[in-house]
């Protein structure tokens, strides 16, 4: 065991070392937060080529299988390397959608064929993946997905349209929810799961302008797209199943990813540094005992946040309202995140009226660009208004609205 | 940077059975009907009521097996403070356990010999803390001068609850010029000397008590040397107790929103439905949670030894944040009742009563925070 630790901790050693000599210098440019973000070819070769690096270096698919790209190491190998990329602030590794959807997705579930044809590429970078469920006439409600999927030979004809594809504009490979049965009883029932290519004829993407002011989504139009009929996974009227099981993965309600650094985060630590540094009516906001307060219930609902992990493993103590603190985790630690950046905003003071672009911006303007990129989480996977209905009725008990 | 938290959360099996069986005792003997007939009653509580908790060994709890307690860590006593608040139980339990917790922490051998053996026995004493209405004040204006070998007090002190029963008092004065605790006695104090307070929460008990001209012998003084830091631990102590027992309310405030917006109807609809109610009533939810969250951390990482840091920061979170979890749950649950809501017979009153009260016990939300500030941020 002690021999173990010895290990662990040299090992941390080594990638803190090499992510510090590693780190690429400012590219002159904003580096994204988010995978949501990335909005230019410049960016995306930037992205990776950094991605490439870290796999070669070692650092990325660790648990995964020798024979896939991988080095078969035990969780914690990953899980440290992840610590040391989020220590040091490195950029983000982008190909979330391959490294941590649909990677584990078909490293668990995928046929040998599969696994050989897609792994490797994700972790190198040379196949980007987006994920097509959401549609635009159905936000929220998954299984009411429209797109069809009719058989015709070898083939699968697609036609409809996917929104919020992240890096629709850039990927090889999505994995797509698409409707193949409209006759069955229930709607879940008449929906399979492909893991279809992007680059045939009828599929098209429309960059969509976000409040940020960039691209960083598409809206994917499939005009009897011909799809191999091979790039199934499962059965016909599976894909419900496929794609609950892939958002345990996107929600990392299962390990098996190949990183868990997907976002760099905005912490209480940068508030109190910007309250340090900009004043007002002359002296550092520090001392302004309203920002005091401000910052303190902002470290409260934090630790509250924290706690509440910690808490629902021990169900003795949730006797009164099972469930609720899961059920609640999406709501308030996404109206914190939104809130706490809003805040770190007005602690600039003029500045804080500065946006990306002006040479004079805190941080080229990250925290302005972060609080608007923040409304992804309130508002996708469900609006916090969606989650105060769930909560009400499925925790509550009230009535249906 | 800011401090590292601490997110330390357990729970014994002795913690587990003590919240059990607080939560069925105080469920089976305060329905709110009787809590309403002791709100008429002098003392605020029912005498047997009282004497079945003695029975059970609540008084003692926390004090040493050798005084005759029990014995139990102080963390395990909170789940009694939180079940008390469900409840809407008002009984000394509070203010003896402060007692207790400043004679454990500051007695002589002598006094703890004394005094602990007949708290765990049911005899009621409470704590005189405030000398004024100001919770952060340092100014004690209660002295005590030394005159022909014995102490003699002068001075009056403000919310000291439940001194209409308590048979002696653990009073802080200033002695020599430093705070001083001392232990008094019911029959030394002057006749009249103690005053009911008319509290807006009316399931409560405290008063303004002149201990002036009261003589004590000087072997009533509490150690000097562990004064400071152990008023320090009575108030966090005290901020941690009420913290949980806010909870307890609160949840009991939540209850009756819910109950009433599954029944009520209006437009032909269940009040409930509407998410302009709905809503606040999940905040409600998650802001009690929160509040149930830092109470049980603090009972995890709270000792009997003086408090450190990590102990501080959790006492003051729960503190500000149950007692705003109250009011806010308090004051919905009045406008939601609507017009019943404003009448004396519906329960919210009850609520958002104790939640007035509860939040200027050992300092409102605001001055836990501008004392967490320096600890978390500077």
């Amino acid at each position: 065991m002690a021999e173990d630790q010895k290990k662990l901790q040299e090992f941390r050693a080594e990638v803190s070392a090499w992510m510090k000599a590693n780190k690429p210098a400012d590219p002159g440019f904003l580096l994204p937060q988010t995978f949501m973000e990335v909005g230019t070819e410049e960016l995306l070769d930037f992205l990776r080529q950094w991605q490439r690096k870290v796999y070669d270096a070692g650092y990325i698919g660790m648990t995964w299988p020798i024979e896939y790209g991988g080095q078969e190491l035990p969780a914690i190998y990953q899980k440290i390397a992840d610590e040391e990329m989020s220590n040091h602030r490195v950029p983000i590794i982008f190909n979330v959608i391959g490294l941590g959807w649909a990677g584990p997705l078909i490293l668990k579930d995928g046929t040998d064929k599969e696994k050989q044809k897609y792994l490797k590429r994700i972790l190198t970078a040379e196949d980007i993946w987006c994920q097509g469920f959401s549609e635009p006439d159905h936000g929220s409600d998954l299984g009411n997905a429209q797109v069809s999927a009719v058989r015709e030979g070898d083939e699968y004809i697609i036609n409809g349209s996917k929104i919020w594809t992240t890096f629709g504009n850039y990927s090889k490979y999505m994995i797509l929810l698409a409707r193949t049965n409209t006759e069955v009883e229930k709607k879940y029932h008449g929906l399979s799961f492909f893991l279809s290519p992007m680059d045939v004829p009828g599929i098209t993407t429309t960059p969509i302008k976000k409040i940020t002011g960039e691209y960083g989504f598409t809206e994917t139009f499939f005009d009897n797209a011909r799809i191999p009929a091979s790039c199934m996974m499962g059965e016909e009227g599976d894909g419900w199943k496929v794609a609950m099981q892939t958002l345990q993965f996107e929600r990392s309600a299962e390990g098996g990813q190949a990183t868990q650094y997907l976002a760099t985060s905005v912490t209480m630590d940068d508030l109190l540094e910007s309250a340090k540094t900009y004043t007002r009516d002359g002296k550092p906001l520090l001392e302004d005992p309203i920002v005091r307060d401000n910052l303190v219930k902002f470290l409260i609902e934090e630790k509250a946040l924290g706690l509440s992990s910690a808490r629902e493993k021990i169900p003795a103590l949730c006797t009164d309202y099972p469930f609720s603190l899961p059920l609640s985790f999406k709501l308030r630690i996404t109206e914190y995140a939104r809130s706490m950046r809003q805040y770190g905003i007005s602690l600039q003071g003029a500045k804080g009226g500065l946006y990306v672009g002006d040479a004079d911006a805190v941080e080229g303007g990250f925290w302005q660009r972060s609080y608007f990129n923040s409304f992804s989480a309130t508002i996708g996977g469900g609006t916090s208004q969606i989650q105060a209905n769930i909560i009400g009725q499925t925790i509550l008990g009230l009535p249906k609205s | 940077m800011t401090r590292e938290m601490n997110y330390a959360m357990s729970f014994s099996d002795e913690q587990a059975m003590i919240m059990k069986a607080a939560k069925e005792f105080c469920r089976k003997k305060s329905p709110i009907s009787s809590v309403r007939e002791w709100i008429e009653t002098d003392t605020g509580f029912d005498a047997r009521l009282w004497d079945e908790m003695v029975e059970l060994g609540w008084p003692g709890a926390t004090i040493p097996e050798e005084f005759d307690g029990i014995g139990l860590e102080l963390g395990s006593v909170i789940s009694i403070a939180e079940s008390m608040g469900r409840y809407m139980l008002s009984t000394p339990f509070f203010s003896i356990t402060l007692a207790a917790q400043a004679i454990l922490r500051a007695g002589t051998p002598a006094q703890k010999k004394n005094w602990l053996p007949k708290i765990a026995d049911g005899t009621i004493a409470t704590i005189a803390l405030l000398d004024n209405a100001d919770w952060g004040s340092a100014d004690i204006t209660c002295s005590a001068v030394e005159k022909d070998g014995k102490l003699v007090l002068t001075g009056t002190k403000w919310f000291v609850d439940d001194a209409g029963v308590a048979e002696f008092f653990v009073v802080v004065t200033k002695y020599q010029n430093a705070p001083a605790l001392v232990i008094v006695t019911r029959e030394q104090l002057a006749e009249n000397a103690c005053v009911r307070q008319t509290l807006i929460d009316e399931t409560k008990r405290s008063f303004k008590v002149d201990f002036s001209g009261v003589k004590v012998d000087k072997s009533e003084l509490l150690d000097p040397t562990a004064t400071e830091s152990t008023l320090r631990d009575l108030e966090l102590i005290g901020a941690l107790l009420v913290a949980a027992e806010a909870t307890g309310s609160a949840t009991a405030a939540l209850d009756a929103i819910v109950d009433y917006l599954k029944t009520r109807k209006q437009f032909g609809r269940l009040i409930g439905s509407y998410q302009a109610l709905k809503h606040p009533t999940v905040e409600v939810l998650n802001q009690t949670e929160n509040a149930r969250s830092f109470v049980y951390h603090a009972s995890t990482i709270i000792g009997d030894g003086s408090l450190d840091a990590d102990m501080e920061i959790a006492c003051r979170m729960a503190k500000a944040q149950a007692t705003e979890a109250l009011l806010f749950a308090g004051d919905r649950a009045i406008q939601f009742h609507g017009g019943m809501g404003f009448t004396y017979e519906c329960d919210a009153q009850l609520y958002i009563r104790r939640a007035q009260w509860s939040q200027q016990q050992f300092g409102d939300a605001y001055h836990h925070r501008k004392r967490l500030a320096p600890l978390l941020l500077d």
